[in-house]
């Protein structure tokens, strides 16, 4: 079997495997939140940066080959992602002492990884907006984080329900219904796109609170320990 | 209107690739995008409708929202400030009574800025409905406005009006002698298919839209391919600013570009080819179907052709206002109708462009000198230039010299040289490929147009010593932050900081740490962004910052300690509850001296 060096670790690989996957089936943790092993990946948040042989490279997208030396969890490119993740949190408004998700937040979740303690850029105070026409699904853009998840996860369902659209700072995710209303599509509650949001941008109502705060999965456990085989859900 | 949607998906055989020209169409229809044409084009095309919102949202000429029955947009590159840009706008705007960025409230004019229109060399410009108004000066507004407000057709206008000169001052290797249509396929045949491709290889062509990969390599890849359905597309996506070297290719050498184009289909095997053409470039259209046109009489293109056997056409597609589609995967994503959001690679664009098929995307430049060097072979290009770069360079030079236009120069010419026959005096400075490129100090003339040196894409903007760094390097910071397509969290948001980062140190407001601060934002955007654009939108900052830090610490404040917390900063938040920013809204951190 061919090799690849992670830090100094020697990690096997099978042809047509990214990094990202041959990391995680060695138990290689590299930071996150757009990837999704059972989806296309997508290469957007830029978490998962690694170096290889003195490049930078998405993990998540970039094949693993013979040869390669990796540095990942090194104090450089956690500093990236810590800037990385800071950028998500002010171009959204994302308030954790007031959100549902909070600790099961996989952007919290990574926050805590990377030891973010403050925003450090200023805050966009961008204007969003809540979608709560649906009945059994919320949508609050304010948490968005353009990962893509939903939208390929409603692809794969065959429903393509949501969409990114726009461009640059104005992105946003629009859903896909003449009224431009959660509740005109046929979004249901059960699909994998209402459970997929690593944020709280895609809530199912009525679960809020079902575990109380302090007894939610990164309460207890670094996202580092999770992630291997992607039980946040 | 469902008629109208109706004849118009017919035209475009209700294919969804054909998005972008039929939201052209509606556009110029309606002055916007109805949304009952988006819901009848959802049915005719059988595309989601984020699609289409997420391409009318894209691309800056579509737009959800009535423009006006004469939409004027102003070209904002520095090169038109340079010229005037800021009275002219003034005047226009006061003239039809339209504030920049606003609707007459009759619905008959709106104006706006939009990004370079390649006009550099004759600016200020601005386009009426797509059309290109170049060299404008007082007496032209007033004559528009006349037009206007008598709601003359734009089809009544002067045509001198709509005039845009080519400017060649320097013409060398490929603009001294057009190819003889079709002497190029027929050398091509006469050699030999695999024969050519070799003669390709030892001219060593490079890339000429800036990134330089060997031409050759790129085509035998994509030949080599298993696929059997591929596609050869041009890239006139010419959107860098100062660039407008391919507008005049287009113009007066669009032959030599098809010749080389059926040369490259012949090569790799292609029978469909595309030109993206830029949509400030609507003026070239109907010139570029005409040639087509004649090319397919003359059976140059089509069935069959020149009896070879070779069969390829060519198909021409406009873009919609957006410079990240220069980029050759979102060129692709943009030719299938999407969003201009640049693709993961690998797989490359040879393995997998067009339709997922292997598709090579090429300069316009870079297909001219093709057909050059399939005529005349490799010998012919490679005795010119230096050792790593052969062949010449096509200029686009503008800015503060005597003739901005055209000059083509053999690789290795020096920056000196060139100033001297452009006419360029007390320079400052020069911005070398556009903002994404290098901007050089007038310490730097010794250094040459190659790509082991200055490599280039052919813009090439001269400053002099009145210009202000700051405000050059603020109009392409604020450039890179507009064009952003936003997929990658380093360049969505992080140009944004960026601005907002390099504003606050131009309107004084910088302290030593803001400078630091500045310098890892546009660290972190060139090494981690998703394609070139986000890894080159710091190039304007970190060029000048190596070149002039002492201009850097004149403009920032002077304050007697290190700031541990920034005060006026952290009064944002109360700035923007209160809707206030006048003078009285802001603290200074500590006493001035």
């Amino acid at each position: 079997m061919s090799h690849i060096t992670i830090d100094g670790q020697s990690v096997p690989f099978e042809d047509g495997q990214t990094i990202m996957e041959a990391a995680t089936a060695a138990g290689v943790y590299i930071p996150h939140l757009c990837h999704h092993p059972e989806f296309t990946p997508h290469g957007s948040c830029k978490l998962c940066t690694v170096n290889v042989n003195g490049r930078c490279v998405s993990s998540c997208t970039f094949p693993a080959q013979e040869g390669q030396e990796i540095a990942n969890n090194t104090e450089e490119l956690n500093a990236d992602r810590k800037r990385l993740t800071q950028m998500l949190f002010v171009e959204g408004n994302h308030f954790c002492p007031s959100c549902e998700k909070s600790g099961n937040c996989q952007l919290q979740a990574v926050g805590y990884h990377l030891n973010m303690l403050d925003n450090h850029y200023p805050h966009f105070f961008a204007l969003k907006k809540v979608d709560a026409s649906h009945p059994e699904v919320l949508l609050d853009r304010n948490r968005c984080i353009f990962c893509a998840l939903c939208v390929r996860a409603s692809h794969a369902e065959g429903k393509d329900v949501f969409g990114i659209v726009g461009r640059g700072i104005n992105k946003h995710l629009e859903v896909t219904s003449e009224s431009g209303e959660l509740s005109d599509t046929n979004l249901e509650v059960n699909d994998r796109a209402a459970h997929i949001c690593p944020t709280g941008a895609i809530l199912v109502k009525g679960t809020a609170f079902k575990v109380p705060i302090g007894q939610r999965i990164y309460d207890h456990h670094d996202i580092d320990e999770m992630s291997l085989g992607e039980s946040h859900e | 209107m469902e008629s109208f949607i109706k004849q118009l998906t017919e035209k475009y055989q209700h294919q969804s690739t054909q998005l972008l020209m039929i939201l052209r169409e509606v556009q110029a229809q309606y002055f916007h995008i109805p949304k009952l044409a988006i819901a009848l084009l959802v049915k005719e095309l059988h595309i989601p409708k984020t699609q289409i919102t997420g391409v009318i949202e894209f691309y800056s000429f579509l737009s959800t929202e009535p423009r006006g029955r004469y939409d004027i947009y102003i070209s904002d590159s520095i090169t038109d400030h340079m010229l005037g840009k800021h009275a002219i706008a003034d005047y226009l705007c006061e003239k039809l009574k339209t504030p920049l960025g606003t609707i007459r409230a009759d619905g008959l004019v709106s104006i706006a800025n939009t990004s370079c229109t390649g006009l550099c060399d004759q600016g200020p410009a601005i386009l009426v409905n797509g059309h290109a108004v170049g060299r404008l000066n007082k007496a032209h507004i007033d004559e528009i406005a006349a037009l206007i407000e008598a709601q003359k057709p734009l089809a009544e206008w002067p045509t001198d009006l709509f005039a845009v000169a080519d400017n060649i001052h320097k013409a060398g290797l490929l603009l001294n002698e057009s190819v003889e249509k079709g002497a190029a396929i027929k050398a091509t045949v006469q050699r030999g298919i695999t024969e050519t491709l070799a003669e390709l290889k030892t001219s060593a062509l490079r890339g000429r839209g800036g990134a330089g990969f060997t031409t050759a390599m790129k085509w035998q890849f994509c030949r080599e391919t298993p696929e059997t359905e591929r596609y050869v597309v041009c890239n006139a996506d010419e959107g860098e600013p100062g660039t407008f070297k391919d507008r005049v290719l287009l113009n007066s050498y669009a032959d030599d570009l098809f010749e080389g184009m059926t040369v490259a289909a012949a090569i790799i095997g292609a029978k469909q080819g595309f030109v993206y053409l830029r949509g400030e470039y609507l003026h070239l259209y109907d010139k570029l179907q005409s040639v087509l046109a004649l090319r397919r009489q003359a059976n140059l293109l089509g069935e069959n052709i020149l009896s070879s056997g070779l069969n390829f056409d060519i198909e021409v597609r406009l873009g919609l206002g957006a410079y990240i589609c220069g980029e050759e995967s979102a060129l692709i994503e943009s030719l299938e109708g999407k969003m201009g959001v640049p693709r993961n690679r690998p797989p490359f664009p040879v393995t997998s462009g067009y339709l997922n098929k292997p598709t090579i995307v090429n300069n316009v430049e870079t297909f001219v000198a093709a057909a050059h060097i399939a005529l005349n072979g490799a010998e012919w290009f490679n005795q010119h230039g230096t050792e790593k770069s052969k062949g010449s360079k096509v200029l686009s030079i503008s800015g503060d010299c005597a003739r901005p236009g055209i000059y083509e120069y053999p690789f290795g010419t020096t920056i000196r040289q060139i100033l001297a026959d452009c006419g360029a005096e007390d320079v400052l400075g020069i911005q070398v490929g556009g903002p994404s490129g290098t901007f050089i100090s007038n310490k730097e003339f010794d250094r040459k147009i190659a790509f082991e040196d200055l490599a280039t894409g052919g813009s090439f903007i001269v400053f002099n010593n009145s210009r202000d760094i700051f405000a050059i390097v603020q109009n392409f910071t604020h450039f890179f932050a507009h064009e952003s397509c936003g997929f990658c969290t380093p360049c969505r948001v992080g140009t944004s900081l960026m601005k907002n980062q390099y504003d606050k140190i131009c309107t004084g407001h910088g302290s030593s740490g803001d400078v630091r601060e500045l310098q890892e934002i546009a660290k972190l955007i060139k090494s981690t962004s998703h394609c070139g654009l986000g890894q080159t939108a710091a190039q304007p900052i970190l060029t000048t910052l190596e070149r002039y830090p002492e201009l850097y610490n004149n403009k920032l404040k002077q304050i007697s300690f290190e700031p541990g917390f920034d005060l006026d900063g952290s009064l944002a938040i109360a700035r923007m509850l209160t809707g206030r920013d006048d003078s009285n809204a802001h603290l200074a951190q500590v006493e001035e001296e």
